[in-house]
């Protein structure tokens, strides 16, 4: 695309490039960096949406995000494992497991987000027996008492765990400290996402999603200030602002779509104003205090302060498509388009209720699937397409 | 003599192997399969039987030396010979079929026309099918059903337009009267067929004539020797609907697994990429499976797959690896999914990608889908060896030696020219050990 | 079953095991205890579609995690979704449930489970029996071992407004049941789960009734654990997959609990030890197995809309399943658990996180491991089912590891629980008789190797 570019080397440009470069580099090369730079450094990495990474940073280690191996991957060993109708993250991080590229890592953690994925972590446990595993589960029960409990207890095992790895108790100091520091990022990631919204042509998604996957590899500290720095370079770009539809993109909270499949939907007329790309770095919505019982406050930032996503139950049915609908609103939408990986539970069993929400708050949408490897872009250029120019008519009748 | 067959169903077609008491390959057949599972068994089984006597034709001649020199060029003549005259015999029988459906047909007034058209018809067949089976002449297909199909529809669209008559119903006769033609079974004419082929060859080779008593001797002692059908064993798809009882019936992984040892005794990996499935076998020293795995349910990367590619670029089936192989660039091709393999391909297309550069990636990414069903099957094992018609592809070939030196390393793979036949050979040796090893004697159903 | 309070499992009469089944001429055969077990499932259905008519509340849950014991105490007429679904499989009516769902917007790639249910409600609700089911009061939602339950209680929420409650059971993620596990089910069944019974239903809770009731099950579990180690003898008396699906039903489902639950059991035990002292096989729909030639484990639910089809690929073959990873799937009980009336709300929650598809992967490979060598298997084989990812994503590597060790050989074949389209009935036979003919050459070999010594 034109626009990604366009600029000078050293501004967007350049930040650009090293973003898209620790994108496509699926042999981590960063954390293989990062934990040479000082000895018994350890790094863990986590698959999507959500883990409280605050504790592995309190650890002294580095959090990982793990989103799958893209379309440039050729996967052999993965698929030896999964039948057809498997989504293809799980085949892409098994055959990145299986040839070496994750022996950077020291362990994994498995979050509650799918049967898929819940039972990768126990195949994990199997295939790299050296390494630490862990499955996240999260409460769906949303008291303090109960679900809060529970939460706080896995946490607690979780810092037990990492604590022996590094080979010191993880205090609440330093847990203070982590949370702080997330507190930074999700900052700035949130001004990321404003800034977009507001300039969508100023920051388009293809940037901001590589800036946003930077997040997976680098450490918090050193990815905020990146983001502020593409804040303040982006601005200073003049870039030209089309007629393009303002959409919510939802559904790719964890395979991620390929670039090609972000940079087609731009191109075919969209702004994509929001999205749930890297969850992770803004799934509670707001500080977390860094002052109290730090575990008690990320379980209630959890409980209470979280972001809405289909692996998380909606306790009235008056809850569900909340959030989706107040960003659109918020965002200034005019649309929202489904785009979830085939054979994605979660995503495909959401969207009917969600569709039903929108439909009724007259808000359009439509709707395809993909692969994190999807080769052919022209039916979903020629949808996203079709949709923009609806939008548009709609808006002018 | 005691004779061991194999006989493999497949989709497509039937084939069928036929091994002596030392376990040597003596005869090889092969015909289409047909709606009638019967049919085709017994008409490979009968070719197998023919190959087998040329074979022992071979052997005999040479023990004589009388044709020394001259052997192989005088049995490659009698085979033309032979085929051209159970070409005729099942032509005549086509022809009669051809009347008589005719006749039974409510051509009306066309009838007459119809009734003379067919004369001339098969007249013209007649007359040019020396020349069909003459040496170095070009067949696209050894089955009666291509031949004679592709013929009587050119020869019958020139005379009906001569006759100034509607060719439609010539071909109305025809299709219905082929079906009823090669669902039988000329098993009574291979000897006379022979004998006359014989009266050919030494025409067409009068040097010859002057030995026919000293050749004509070892001919009708291999002639006079009984082939006993002592076992025969069963595979293949469709083996379920062969006329054997159960003893006799073998999956087709195990005899692929056992025919594959037999072609190259040092295979402890098979695979095999058919039209309709893809398997990934295991076998021990002895040939026996020890593990399979198949494409599951989704059949990507089968090779229907290049079929429907090649249906998609309006070219030939084999022209597809031939056009691979001229790739100078790497693409990576993500879907093997039939469904979508025409909508990527396009998208290529018109991205400006070359054809030649897509086809590569194709092939590789056929061969992907493969090794990850070999990995589910327990990995690659030397020796290493690939069957099935892909294996003819040498585009694929390509792609899966890339594979296997950059996943396993150096190893050995065999490719057998005769690979189709691996199936039936497996149920021939199976034949062969339920009588030599087990002591069984053949059950009827 | 009475509809009076205090009693909601007033015991049936059985019929002697002895007697011939009361339906006229049966076609196919079955043990005298699967009429009984269809007799009651169909008795359900009665009491499901006269519920509202009759005052009575209904509830609606799943079958891993099925709370049957607590529900009973507030009177609660039980509907299983899964088991709506099967039933509906079993009797050719899913294809076109699930096409129906689809058209309202399902994906393709989802459960056919929860698009039969749907499917069904867009239909009419009218249930496999052709009674109208009522639309739940209450949708209990035990999150036990399977993501799609929650989606599948939320989608129903989503189209009739039914009142919901989450149990969210945790998965044993570390191959254990922590303290802290146990302690948020129970928890949740507190504060959560029987707050919501006694507003929807008006009865209050009484802890005694749910200790007899457990008393009941705990009783019943005894004999089902019997039945199905019963296939541990050579021949194997039941077929441990096919067959199992009968003996598990009423467990597994609206029954447990009840005293007539327990006296199936005991007849079905009973029947069943007698075919043990007479050495005979399993009956199948053509009769009894006459001679077991392959013994086999499986692992994966079965296939509902050809089940009589797929059963008979097996025993024309003389194979006989002799353990199932399905028939612990509503509960495992054949390790020692039971249910225990003297701690009612912590045996709840050991129950429901103890079910077969809240197990991690190692302790399920070592189940199996377990079951090939205690019930003396041949071979697994895997019935990959393409809804249910819970059990079937990751089963290539139990495939693996099990055949590594075992040294037993493993085979894989793939089949959809309630959608026909995704049963290939010639892909299947061709693979389960390549993996026989594997399984009898191997034996030869390994018999030929035994005589040379």
């Amino acid at each position: 695309m034109s626009q990604q570019i366009a600029g000078t080397p050293s501004g967007v440009g350049a930040i650009v490039a090293r973003c898209e470069q620790l994108f496509e580099d699926l042999h981590f090369n960063a954390v293989k960096q990062w934990k040479a730079a000082a000895p018994g450094r350890k790094a863990i990495g986590f698959m999507p949406i959500y883990v409280p990474r605050e504790i592995v940073h309190a650890a002294g280690m580095l959090p990982v995000g793990i989103f799958g191996g893209g379309d440039q991957m050729e996967v052999i060993q993965g698929d030896a494992y999964y039948q057809s109708y498997i989504c293809r993250i799980p085949r892409s991080t098994l055959e990145m497991g299986l040839t070496g590229r994750l022996d950077c890592l020291d362990g994994m953690l498995f979050p509650s987000i799918c049967d898929v994925i819940r039972n990768l972590s126990g195949m994990w446990q199997i295939l790299f027996k050296d390494k630490y595993v862990r499955y996240i589960d999260v409460p769906q029960n949303y008291l303090d008492s109960v679900g809060g409990e529970f939460y706080i207890h896995e946490m607690q095992e979780l810092r037990d765990d990492l604590g022996k790895l590094a080979g010191k108790a993880i205090t609440d100091d330093a847990l203070r400290a982590s949370i702080a520091v997330y507190n930074d990022n999700r900052r700035a990631v949130q001004d990321l996402y404003a800034y977009r919204a507001r300039k969508p042509w100023q920051a388009p998604t293809s940037e901001v999603y590589l800036v946003i996957r930077a997040g997976m590899v680098l450490p918090p500290e050193e990815h905020t200030g990146l983001i502020r720095e593409y804040l303040i370079s982006c601005e200073k770009e003049n870039r030209p602002k089309r007629d393009n539809a303002r959409v919510v993109l939802t559904g790719s909270f964890c395979e991620q779509p390929p670039l090609g499949l972000i940079k087609s939907i731009e191109m075919a007329g969209c702004y994509v104003v929001d999205d749930d790309f890297g969850l992770v770095h803004r799934w509670l919505l707001d500080e977390v205090p860094a002052t109290g019982d730090p575990l008690q406050e990320l379980s209630k930032a959890f409980l209470h302060r979280s972001n809405q996503q289909a692996s998380k139950y909606d306790e009235k049915k008056e809850d569900k498509g909340k959030l989706l609908v107040h960003s659109v609103k918020f965002y200034g939408a005019e649309g929202v388009i489904f785009a979830a990986p085939s054979f994605c539970d979660p995503a495909l069993l959401e969207r009917p209720m969600l569709q039903d929400v929108l439909a009724r708050q007259k808000i359009p949408y439509t709707a395809f699937k993909f692969a994190e490897n999807t080769g052919q872009m022209a039916p979903i250029r020629e949808q996203a397409g079709t949709f923009a120019d609806s939008i548009k008519l709609w808006s002018a009748a | 003599m005691r004779c061991f067959i194999g006989i493999d169903l497949g989709s497509t077609t039937t084939k069928a192997v036929v091994i002596d008491e030392q376990q040597q390959v003596i005869g090889r057949g092969i015909t289409n399969s047909r709606s009638n599972y019967d049919t085709a068994a017994k008409i490979a089984q009968q070719e197998a039987l023919v190959n087998a006597r040329f074979h022992l034709f071979r052997l005999s001649l040479s023990k004589t030396k009388v044709l020394n020199g001259g052997l192989e060029s005088f049995l490659e003549q009698l085979e033309r010979d032979f085929r051209l005259e159970q070409f005729l015999v099942q032509l005549a029988d086509l022809k009669a079929t051809c009347e008589r459906n005719a006749e039974g047909s409510r051509f009306g007034d066309a009838a007459k026309a119809v009734s003379s058209a067919l004369d001339e018809v098969f007249k013209r067949l007649r007359g040019e099918a020396a020349g069909l089976f003459a040496a170095g002449a070009k067949r696209r297909s050894d089955f009666f059903r291509d031949i004679a199909g592709s013929r009587y529809l050119a020869i019958g669209e020139q005379v009906a337009k001569e006759s100034g008559m509607r060719y439609d119903m010539l071909l109305n006769v025809f299709d219905r009267s082929i079906i009823e033609v090669e669902n039988r079974v000329y098993g009574d004419s291979i000897k006379p067929n022979l004998l006359a082929a014989l009266k050919r060859t030494y025409a067409a080779l009068p040097a010859t004539r002057k030995k026919e008593q000293v050749i004509n001797s070892p001919i009708q002692s291999v002639l006079d020797t009984a082939l006993d059908e002592t076992y025969t064993v069963g595979t293949g798809y469709g083996r379920a609907r062969l006329p054997f009882s159960k003893e006799h019936i073998r999956s087709e992984i195990l005899c692929h697994g056992l025919g594959a040892h037999m072609m190259h005794s040092g295979t402890a990996t098979v695979l095999d990429i058919g039209g309709q499935d893809t398997k990934a076998i295991q076998v021990d020293k002895n040939g026996i499976v020890e593990s399979f795995q198949m494409n599951d349910r989704c059949a990507a990367g089968c090779g229907r797959y290049l079929g429907y590619i090649a249906d998609e670029m309006n070219m030939g089936l084999h022209e597809l690896g031939p056009m691979a192989m001229k790739s100078t660039k790497t693409i990576k091709i993500n879907s093997t999914c039939t469904v979508f393999a025409g909508a990527e391909l396009r998208d290529r297309l018109s991205l400006g990608d070359k054809r030649e550069d897509i086809m590569a990636g194709l092939h590789r990414a056929i061969i992907l889908r493969a090794m990850s069903i070999l990995a589910r099957s327990g990995g690659i094992r030397n020796e290493f060896t690939f069957t099935g018609g892909v294996a003819k592809n040498e585009a694929a070939v390509k792609a899966l030696k890339d594979l296997v030196r950059e996943n396993y390393g150096a190893l050995t793979l065999n490719i057998n020219p005769d690979s189709i036949y691996t199936g039936a050979l497996g149920g021939a040796t199976f034949a062969w050990r339920a009588v030599l090893e087990e002591g069984k004697t053949a059950e009827a159903r | 079953m009475s509809t009076s309070a205090n009693q909601p499992g007033t015991p049936v009469k059985m019929m002697p095991s002895s007697a011939a089944p009361k339906k006229p001429a049966a076609p196919v055969q079955k043990e005298d205890a699967m009429w009984l077990q269809k007799e009651m499932i169909n008795r359900n259905y009665d009491e499901l579609a006269t519920a509202h008519e009759t005052g009575r509340k209904v509830a609606a849950t799943f079958v891993p995690g099925n709370l049957n014991e607590l529900v009973m105490c507030f009177d609660f007429a039980r509907s299983l979704p899964e088991t709506n679904a099967l039933q509906n499989g079993m009797r050719k009516k899913s294809g076109k449930m699930i096409m129906d769902a689809e058209r309202d917007g399902h994906s393709e790639d989802v459960c056919t489970y929860v698009k039969a249910d749907l499917g069904m409600m867009l239909g009419g609700e009218i249930g496999p029996t052709g009674q109208k089911l009522p639309t739940p009061d209450l949708l209990l939602l035990s999150y036990t071992g399977c993501f799609t339950f929650m989606k599948w209680f939320e989608l129903i929420r989503q189209k009739y407004n039914c009142e919901t409650v989450m149990l969210h059971t945790p998965y044993q993620g570390d191959g254990k049941i922590s303290q802290n596990m146990r302690d948020y089910v129970v928890k949740q069944l507190k504060q959560a789960v029987i707050p919501a019974l006694e507003r929807v239903s008006g009865v209050k809770f009484d802890i005694d009734r749910l200790r007899q009731y457990m008393k009941e099950s705990a009783k019943a579990e005894d004999d089902l654990v019997k039945v199905l180690q019963s296939a541990k003898n050579r021949p194997s008396p039941i077929d441990g997959y096919f067959g199992a699906v009968y003996y598990i039903g009423p467990m597994f489902t609206a029954f447990r609990g009840t005293p007539e639950a327990t006296q199936y059991y005991d007849v079905l035990r009973q029947e069943i030890e007698r075919r043990v002292a007479e050495k005979k096989g399993p009956i199948t729909p053509e009769g009894e197995m006459a001679e077991e030639k392959y013994r086999l484990v499986v692992e994966g639910p079965p296939n509902w809309t050809n089940f009589r089809d797929f059963w008979k690929m097996f025993y024309d073959e003389g194979a006989v399943v002799v353990a199932s990873t399905y028939a612990k799937v509503g509960g495992v009980y054949d390790f020692g658990f039971r249910h225990d009336p003297e701690h009612p709300l912590e045996s709840l929650a050991d129950y429901c996180l103890g079910c077969y598809t809240n197990m991690n992967f190692p302790q399920r490979i070592d189940m199996i491991c377990k079951y090939m060598d205690q019930y003396q298997a041949d071979g697994l084989l895997i019935n990959s089912i393409k809804s249910c990812n819970s059990f079937s994503a990751g089963q290539l590597l139990m495939l693996r590891e099990i055949e590594k060790r075992t040294g037993k050989p493993a085979a894989f074949i793939e089949s959809d629980l309630v959608d026909p389209r995704y049963f290939s009935s010639a892909n299947i036979k061709n693979r389960l008789e390549s993996y026989f003919q594997m399984i009898k050459q191997k034996r030869s070999v390994a018999a030929g190797a035994a005589a040379v010594h």
